[in-house]
């Protein structure tokens, strides 16, 4: 298909390098050089979306980020991207896109019949609708807002493509390579500062892309490349281009994004897709330049509409014409600059239609209506004609046939980056605009997002800017200017003209988020008489847009509806991102398995080669249980890994246990302030279990500590708080206690441990241990000690158990894990020695009433879980004053107990909630709840441990189990959570 | 954003871990449960500039007093926990 609207020359574009793409399965072509909505326009393609509300037709309406209308959903398959604007898009070859929000067809769209409905479909019309009743929010309201409205769809396969993020530090960092930013950095750089310089455009150069002007002599392009060369043998200058400073955040810190791949069909191999770069910029300069505004008139959104600055560039930089028959309206000299560069490019311009009284003299040749605005666009699905009448008249008085409207309202300083931090920008009269203070902190902004619109004027701020900056670095500045002299189109003389009054059809202010000027004014009249509500009871502003081109037309119409200037009203807060960024950028590599760190055991190969099934504990990977032949459910091999311990032997990795080294003369005193229980009198050799508390009062965790040394003492600590209990000792230490001679180091990943298990534990232990009497008096329960192993492995040996068995746990250093492993394994091969996984442990350590991270849970008392003994009364420990408060001392506080069902085999549930039986289950019949459960092979039956509101003087009570999540209900008794050998027989064997 | 641990230099903020307002001295273990109630409870919650304990989690653990502002995020000081102590 021909590009009819293309021209044979000009523009920078490669006509030798043909492009085929698709847009919703059309086929057509275009140039490298293009964007997406250049090759669209060259091929006379206008309508190119359907609107988020109303479904209207909608055409390419800028040449940037700014797009609010032609949004399209790019490439097939998993890497389907919905909301991408065309504007921004480079073309490849095998491109394909689709427009969004239409059905069936583009052309033909069913839902545009909301336009019909449009009287009821104004501002609020969600709230007020979908109000009643609160039932039908979810299941019936979302579900039909989510179909008709919302943009375009994502794809629900998984991103093959990779991201990246990487850091940066720089002196200077320019936002934006037009003349402003290409000037700073040029200056900053020629003077020696480390410069990072990014742009969101696919080349760096702004508007002197854009433009048809001379820079000293050479055409802007021309200029910018030479600008480049140079700033490119600079090795202390980083240049990125399509890249987006997407964020301005504390202390100088910068969020971009580098769309490394976006331009290719697929990212080349080993290359990230995109990078999220985060630069650290002592200093930085804003040279975001301006966004365009419309005009706001009469069915402004047709497809044909264009902002005059995008027309230029349409027909500069791509060799494209906007239309054949353009009509141009605006409220400033721009419109001569306009007019030439379309006649220039061919189009025939067939009025101007200007606000102002007076056209300060250019004759442009053409029918000129004076002090007239357009103030209807006509046509269907693209522009047939404007209505033109005088700007007060309140009526139209000509028809003009067109094909396009180029419309300009003046340009807006795009400070959007700058007030990330919470600036609040003020009104300029003179500019017809919203600035900020030229410095805010380390960014200093500069060139026309300061409102420093003229091209030469840009260069010089860039200049100064950049020798301001260098100042505050310390670094001698270059007064020699980058530019001497730029020749372009008069510009300026603006007036400020925002929309037409009582303009007929709908007049957009927010193109993307459907916002037209009689929501803003009927938001007005229902009361939500401040920018910000107005913003979130119409929409106006919100969303990917952030009221890019809209905000201050938007503001001039809430301004007159209100009786208050526009600097009164203000604009609403812009958030980072200024434009989107994508989730796949923001994770980076922390995606699928990789999105933790994954921790495992040194024996983990082992486990997994003998049938472990893992399961997650914090970061760690733990077996849950070793699935043998046969077995088909994980309780049938739990019970049997019970079983085997409990009657011969069983072995179990507890390597993720913290285990924390503390050493030094004050090392028992410092151990007597983290728990409850002393440590000084612990004899060299001997284990102990401690229990220590937070600050307030409650258990914070246990574990055993031994004392290995006369000042070296092992802390173990539960498996979840590990860190945390390693950050509290450093806290005591550090701040509360600094004149303790103690150190501390966390050794969990220098040691594997495992336990060994059941009444021949010893037995498999003997054999494998170097001349070490194991005897229970040589080594009776809880003592513990260095040794070595296999003829000369470094051991440790602690007789403690969780399971109530008669047990050790066997620490060798992390390397040996699997060789001890598999040599406690062959030594225990006479006695059928079984490893056993967390159910198992769990089970065994329910079946005793021991308590873990179930019971551990932050609101329990060392008295709720049977350990009030404990508490030393001689000393001074973290948690002692207020552990006294009479709440946690109360008699009706829930204590531990066991929990058994009354009728044989039912399950027992964890957290369902005990009530009286016939009670209502409400909160306030509420007499615990189930913390832990497991089937108990030992007793044939199901177990639980559970709290009960003084528990431990209900003993043989029943209570109904109601659970809630599995909506089952079941009578249990209360017991003793000591539920097997509640002597101790075992362990002391 | 970047903080300066007095040992490390300056280290990007996701090393560390913030605690909270560094509370007034331990009372001592006789005293009322009122006293540690404060302690333990209750804060400032200063808008402006304030003392906070963070600890260089991921660097060389130690506590560190960071004088910075609740609003603008500016930090004045980072200095070993211990100096005040």
């Amino acid at each position: 298909m021909p590009q009819l609207y293309r021209n044979s020359s000009g523009g920078q574009i490669d006509r030798a390098d043909l492009l085929r793409f698709s847009f919703d399965g059309k086929k057509y072509t275009g140039y490298t050089g293009d964007t997406l909505a250049s090759a669209l326009l060259a091929n006379g393609v206008r309508l190119v979306g359907r609107s988020f509300k109303y479904h209207r037709p909608r055409g390419i309406l800028t040449a940037g980020v700014e797009e609010p209308n032609a949004l399209v959903e790019m490439r097939p398959g998993p890497r389907r991207e919905p909301n991408t604007r065309a504007t921004v898009v480079e073309l490849y070859d095998g491109l394909e896109a689709k427009s969004q929000n239409r059905w069936p067809s583009l052309k033909f769209d069913v839902m545009s019949v909301n336009q019909m409905l449009a009287p009821f479909l104004t501002a609020g019309f969600y709230y007020k609708t979908f109000m009643w009743p609160p039932s039908f929010w979810e299941p019936v309201y979302e579900s039909i807002i989510r179909r008709a409205a919302g943009l375009g769809r994502v794809s629900e396969a998984a991103d093959p493509d990779h991201y990246e993020k990487s850091n940066a530090h720089c002196d200077l960092l320019v936002i934006g390579a037009g003349p402003t930013g290409l000037a700073a950095a040029l200056t900053a750089a020629r003077a020696g500062a480390r410069v990072i310089i990014a742009d969101e455009g696919a080349k760096l150069g702004g508007a002197l892309l854009s433009e048809r002007l001379a820079v000293d002599d050479m055409a802007g392009d021309a200029w910018v490349r030479s600008a480049i060369e140079e700033l490119e043998s600079m090795p202390h200058v980083r240049m990125f281009a399509r890249t987006t400073v997407f964020g301005r955040y504390d202390a100088g810190t910068y969020g971009l994004v580098e769309r490394v791949a976006d331009h290719l069909p697929e990212p080349p191999p080993n290359t990230p897709r995109q990078t999220l770069w985060r630069v650290f910029a002592k200093r930085s300069i804003l040279a975001s330049g301006a966004i365009e505004r419309p005009i706001v008139f009469g069915d402004n959104d047709r497809p044909g509409v264009m902002l005059a600055g995008a027309a230029r560039t349409y027909a500069n930089r791509y060799a494209v014409q906007p239309g054949k028959k353009v009509v141009v309206c605006g409220n400033s000299d721009d419109i001569a600059r306009t007019v030439a560069d379309l006649g220039a490019a061919g189009c025939q311009v067939v009025a101007v239609v200007d606000t102002r009284p007076q056209s300060n003299g250019v004759d442009l040749g053409r029918p000129i209506y004076r002090n007239s605005v357009v103030r209807r666009a006509l046509g269907g699905q693209y522009v047939q004609a404007a209505e033109i009448g005088e700007v007060d008249s309140g009526i139209s008085t000509e028809k003009v046939d067109c094909d396009a409207i180029v419309v300009t309202g003046g340009w807006s300083p795009n400070i959007n980056v700058a007030t990330h931090l919470g600036a609040r920008p003020s009104y300029d009269p003179d500019i017809v605009g919203f600035t900020l203070p030229e410095h805010q902190g380390e960014m200093t902004v500069a060139g026309s997002a300061m409102g420093d619109f003229g091209t030469m004027d840009c260069f010089s701020a860039g200049e100064r800017a950049a020798n301001a900056c260098l100042g505050a670095l310390g670094i001698a500045p270059r007064n020699a200017p980058v530019v001497n002299d730029v020749d372009e189109a008069p510009f300026g003389n603006m007036q400020a003209f925002f929309y037409v009054r009582n303009a007929k059809g709908k007049s957009f202010v927010d193109f993307q988020n459907d916002v037209i000027a009689k929501d803003l004014r009927q938001a007005v009249q229902e009361g939500y008489d401040s920018a910000e509500h107005a913003k979130r009871y119409t929409t106006f502003g919100m969303a990917t847009d952030q009221g890019k081109t809209g905000s201050l037309n938007g503001a001039a119409i809430l301004a007159d509806a209100m009786g208050r200037t526009i600097g009164e009203v203000g604009v609403t807060t812009a958030r980072p991102p200024y434009t989107p960024v994508s989730l796949g950028a923001w994770s980076g590599h922390a995606a699928g398995a990789e999105f933790m760190p994954t921790r495992r055991t040194p024996m983990h190969g082992w486990h997994e080669a003998n049938g472990a099934e893992f399961v997650e504990a914090g970061l760690w990977y733990r077996p849950a249980y070793y699935l043998r032949k046969g077995e088909q459910t994980w309780l049938e091999a739990s019970d049997r890994e019970v079983e085997a311990t409990r009657s011969s032997v069983g072995i179990s990795d507890v390597s993720t246990l913290g285990k924390i080294d503390i050493q030094g003369p004050d090392a028992g005193r410092f151990l007597n302030k983290l728990y409850i229980n002393g440590w000084t009198k612990l004899a060299v050799g001997k284990a102990r279990y401690g229990l220590m508390l937070r600050e307030d009062g409650m258990v914070m965790d246990d574990g055993t500590t031994s004392r290995l040394g006369e000042e070296h003492y092992l802390m173990t600590t539960t498996t979840a708080n590990a860190a945390g209990v390693m950050a509290h000792i450093e806290y005591c230490h550090q701040v509360i206690w600094p004149e303790f001679d103690v150190q501390y180091v966390s050794v969990t990943e220098q040691w594997a441990q495992m336990a060994i298990a059941g009444p021949r534990a010893r037995d498999v232990l003997t054999r494998v241990v170097d001349d070490v009497d194991l005897s229970n008096e040589a080594f009776p329960f809880m003592a513990a000690r260095d040794l070595t192993i296999l003829g000369g492995m470094p051991a440790r040996l602690f007789r403690i158990s969780f399971s109530g068995e008669l047990a050790y746990e066997l620490a060798v250093p992390a390397d040996y894990g699997t060789a001890a492993w598999k040599a406690v394994m062959a030594a225990g091969a006479p006695y059928g020695i079984t490893p056993y996984g967390l159910e198992a442990l769990g089970a065994m350590r329910i079946e005793k009433g021991h308590a873990a991270g179930q019971e551990l849970d932050g609101r329990t008392t060392a008295d709720d879980l049977g350990l009030g003994g404990m508490m030393s009364k001689a000393k001074d420990f973290v948690g002692k004053p207020l552990s006294q408060r009479p709440g946690l001392v109360a008699e009706d506080r829930p204590k531990l107990v066991g929990l058994r069902p009354t009728t044989p085999g039912e399950r027992v549930s964890a957290g369902a909630h005990l009530l009286p039986k016939g009670a209502e289950p409400v909160i306030a019949n509420d007499q615990g709840w189930i913390s832990s459960a497991a089937h108990s092979p030992t007793l044939d039956s199901w177990i639980g441990l559970g709290f009960v509101k003084n528990g431990r003087n209900r003993m043989g009570e029943r209570l109904i189990a109601k659970d809630f999540v599995r909506e089952r209900e079941y009578e249990v008794e209360i017991v003793s959570p000591h539920m097997v050998d509640p002597k101790g027989e075992k362990l002391h064997a | 954003m970047r903080i300066k641990c007095p040992y490390c230099g300056w280290r990007s903020i996701e090393e560390f871990t913030v605690r909270g307002e560094v509370p007034p001295p331990r009372p001592a273990e006789d005293a009322d449960t009122g006293e540690f109630v404060d302690y333990v409870y209750i804060d400032q919650n200063t808008r402006g500039r304030t003392r906070e304990h963070w600890q260089h989690t991921g660097g060389c653990r130690m506590w560190l007093i960071v004088e910075r502002d609740t609003v603008s995020h500016e930090i004045f000081s980072v200095i070993d926990a211990r100096e005040v102590a």
